[in-house]
């Protein structure tokens, strides 16, 4: 079908307007995913030319650079030091002496256990023999490797030597300018100048340094070790120190993708707390939008006295902290909470709102009304702020030519706010995906449905709350949560890079205007 | 001439359409009446347990038949086995109190460094950061969690003088504040919106990046301080997740949160729970009136905020 221009389209009834619209979503979905997954390939791509251009230059320094220069492929720094810039060179070497002791003395250690055949782990438990007088002998166990340990210290040795070729390859980069300087005529910088400088052209630096290194140490390497762990079968079974875990490639993600036992197998489970999530964000986060919006409108429409005073007192309920809202409305909530009390004196049954085995869906519906609760005041702030700073000349000219409260409604406000508030939808459906304190401290993860591998799993519960389950149960199931938060990850990606690019935020600037 | 148009259009206005508005405003008030005694009412009946004296578990009914104040009394002496309110309230604070100071540093390090510095590599930091923050927090976690267990940073010491150098309460500080430097984006939109000409007009006086920094851009910039020292602060009030995970069950190692839950846990609930609502509002009281302080920091802070010229 052809795209209609403006005028043709103005021209269409509403339903064909709105048909048209429909038609032209699906149409264009569709190309942006694979728009999407083309821009990967291309990065991809790039990379590896970038690779390859690394290597090169590699060569090139080595074969354009003085004699300095090609010694500093050997002994870092060197050429610093002939140069005057003692304080690089200095630092250069020092790196150099600190990698080079680290390896022979442990480095090769830890990777040796680290890839030994078969687990992680070489010497495993050997046992001191003890003859006690009116017993007899006695074997204690003395654990020595720890598969645990052994990941991380050769995780960190790896990243070590990958810190160590990027060293190597500035100081070789380094040469290469300053031997340019000079042969251009100017000066290098002397160490004065380059402490001078740590507050000045690189103060970003200075700054960075110890947030940056934070993040890697505690949030990077992390991520990069529970993601190997992925690949291990570390769980309370083989905890690495009573017995080693070993690599086991993709089998746990082809369980969770084609276990076949039933209704209590792993993709089974999967596949229902997945649909749970999914529903979960969008209810939650889409109840909480245009609620929050009705009364945010309702609240700021003219007319209405005493706005601060509605306002305060929504805002009042969101400033206590959520997790005692949530932990006294659970109870209230509880079999023999007040809501029951209130039903008992009227007359009506109790109902089981955590756990009715028999309705699961007693436990969900109740979950995102109390979200709903949580969570209006918020969306009532945001969209007041986004409301109030609608020009007001756009209504002035709306009702000029002569539209119903009701028109104005449906064609100035909801796409103003859809525009400007575009991607906060966007970012709360993926918190709410990850939205861990609401369903916890409410339903516990809900009616108990089944057990998967030795952790329970509950009607209510999302992919983050099973994995925390998952990860403080007894089983000590980290391979599975690792596995569970590898697939977090990739859904809440795929979701934020695809809408995104689909938002009507990013094109159609000019159609809002 | 805008009295003279509204003089005009009175007449022309149907008597239905000034009708039609009034009762849409009664029925506005009338819901927002109701839903202002929705919004309140859970903490209405949070205080009215809390008083209550005559039973200790969960009933059905809100009004005590016995008022008082045992359960604040039986919550902050030290007399029950598994409820150390006392402790759980000091090794909130003190968490709260550390985490305030260096997840400052490092937020505002990182949000002027992004907003304000170009280097290479900025996007790429951007980028990454973003999606680093894909993952779920509670992954690092688990490692984290094994690592201080081996230097002693979970669980808690039974001596309270003890916390501030073993256990959970450094521990948490570390967590909290290593990684913070992730969460710029409200800081560092406030620091875009102060206009680059101050920084020139610094500069071309003389001065170094860090005397920009530390003498022209920080003083003004007293909301957005004053607003992520606050959220530093109130966080791990409400932290669940981690706290709980280091805890390793200790009593000495809860903070209020995870102290709080573990009472209403089935084994404990039917004589506790009165005292779990005394802690709700022990705790519910100061971390509101900061938040409703912190709200006015807020606005000015994330709308802007004025700049002075």
């Amino acid at each position: 079908m052809t795209r209609l221009t403006d005028l043709e389209y103005l021209q269409l009834g509403r339903f064909k307007k709105f048909w048209y619209k429909f038609r032209m979503f699906w149409i264009v979905l569709f190309p942006t995913i694979g728009r999407f997954f083309v821009n990967i390939w291309k990065k991809i791509t790039r990379g590896f030319w970038k690779v390859i251009d690394w290597f090169k230059s590699i060569y090139t320094i080595f074969a354009k650079g003085d004699w300095k220069t090609r010694l500093s492929y050997v002994i870092w720094g060197f050429g610093s030091y002939c140069r005057g810039q003692w304080l690089r060179g200095l630092l250069f070497t020092l790196f150099e002496v600190l990698f080079i002791v680290y390896m022979v003395l442990w480095g090769g250690m830890w990777l040796r256990k680290l890839f030994y055949p078969g687990h992680i782990g070489e010497v495993e438990v050997y046992y001191i023999k003890k003859v006690i007088p009116g017993i007899g002998e006695q074997k204690t166990p003395v654990y020595t490797d720890d598969s645990v340990q052994i990941l991380l210290m050769g995780l960190l040795t790896l990243s070590f030597i990958i810190a160590a070729i990027y060293t190597w390859y500035v100081n070789i980069k380094q040469q290469k300018i300053a031997e340019e300087i000079l042969a251009s005529g100017k000066k290098v910088k002397s160490a004065k100048q380059d402490l001078k400088s740590l507050v000045d052209e690189q103060f970003h630096k200075t700054l960075l340094a110890l947030p940056v290194t934070g993040i890697m140490l505690f949030t990077v390497l992390p991520i990069i070790y529970m993601i190997c762990v992925a690949f291990t079968n570390y769980d309370v079974h083989h905890d690495g120190r009573t017995s080693f875990f070993s690599w086991v490639g993709f089998e746990n993600f082809g369980a969770i993708f084609t276990s076949n036992t039933g209704a209590a197998s792993m993709s089974a489970t999967f596949g229902a707390v997945l649909l749970w999530t999914l529903i979960w964000a969008f209810f939650a986060t889409f109840s909480n939008y245009f609620l929050g919006m009705l009364v945010a409108m309702m609240i700021n429409k003219k007319g209405i006295k005493l706005k601060k005073l509605w306002r305060g007192v929504l805002v009042l309920s969101s400033a206590v902290p959520q997790f005692i809202s949530l932990l006294y409305i659970s109870n209230m909530f509880a079999d023999s909470g007040l809501i029951n009390g209130l039903f008992t004196r009227l007359g009506w049954p109790t109902v089981k709102f955590w756990t009715d085995t028999q309705n699961p869906n007693i436990a969900r519906v109740t979950v995102i009304i109390i979200n709903i609760w949580i969570g209006i005041p918020y969306l009532m702030l945001i969209t007041s702020g986004v409301l109030m700073n609608i020009p007001a000349d756009l209504y002035e000219s709306a009702r000029i030519d002569g539209a119903n409260p009701w028109q104005q409604l449906v064609k100035i406000t909801v796409p103003y706010m859809f525009f400007v508030t575009g991607p906060y939808l966007l970012t709360s459906f993926t918190g709410n995906l990850n939205n861990f304190n609401v369903i916890y401290l409410l339903s516990g993860g809900g009616p108990d449905n089944t057990t998967v591998a030795g952790t329970k799993v509950g009607h209510s519960d999302l992919l983050i709350t099973w994995l925390f389950k998952m990860a403080i149960g007894q089983e000590n199931d980290y391979k599975n949560a690792s596995v569970i938060g590898i697939m977090i990850f990739v859904i809440v990606a795929f979701l934020s890079l695809v809408v995104y690019n689909l938002l009507p935020s990013n094109k159609n600037e000019e159609d809002f205007s | 001439m805008k009295q003279y148009r509204k003089k005009v259009k009175q007449p022309k206005q149907a008597m239905g359409q000034k009708r039609s508005r009034l009762i849409a405003n009664i029925i506005i008030y009338t819901l927002l009446g109701i839903m202002s005694v929705v919004w309140i009412i859970p903490f209405v009946c949070l205080l009215f347990e809390s008083l209550r004296c005559e039973s200790a578990g969960l009933a059905g009914y809100v009004i005590p038949k016995q008022w008082g104040f045992d359960n604040y009394i039986k919550l902050l002496s030290d007399s029950d086995m598994i409820v150390k309110f006392r402790r759980w309230y000091l090794n909130t604070f003190v968490t709260a109190i550390f985490t305030a100071v260096f997840q400052t540093i490092f937020v505002l390090a990182m949000s002027y460094t992004l907003s304000r510095l170009r280097f290479k590599g900025r996007k790429f930091l951007m980028n990454f950061m973003l999606i680093l923050g894909m993952f779920p927090g509670f992954l690092s976690m688990i490692l984290l969690y094994k690592v201080m267990s081996w230097a002693g940073l979970v669980g808690g010491p039974e001596q309270w003088y003890l916390l501030f150098f073993q256990g959970s309460v450094p521990g948490l500080v570390i967590v909290y504040c290593a990684s913070s430097g992730m969460g710029y984006y409200v800081s560092k939109g406030y620091f875009d919106t102060i206009p680059r000409s101050l920084d020139e007009a610094a500069r071309v006086d003389g001065a170094n990046r860090f005397q920009v920094f530390y003498k022209v851009i920080i003083p003004l910039s007293k909301p957005i301080v004053i607003y992520t020292i606050l959220t530093a602060f109130m966080g791990p009030w409400g932290d669940f997740m981690f706290a709980s995970y280091v805890s390793t069950k200790s009593k000495f190692a809860y903070n209020v949160a995870a102290g709080l839950r573990e009472i209403t846990q089935a084994t404990s609930i039917g004589t506790r729970y009165t005292m779990f609502c005394a802690g709700g509002v022990l705790v519910a009281i100061p971390v509101t009136t900061l938040f409703m302080f912190l709200q006015r920091y807020y606005v000015e802070g994330v709308t802007g905020g004025a700049v002075k010229g």
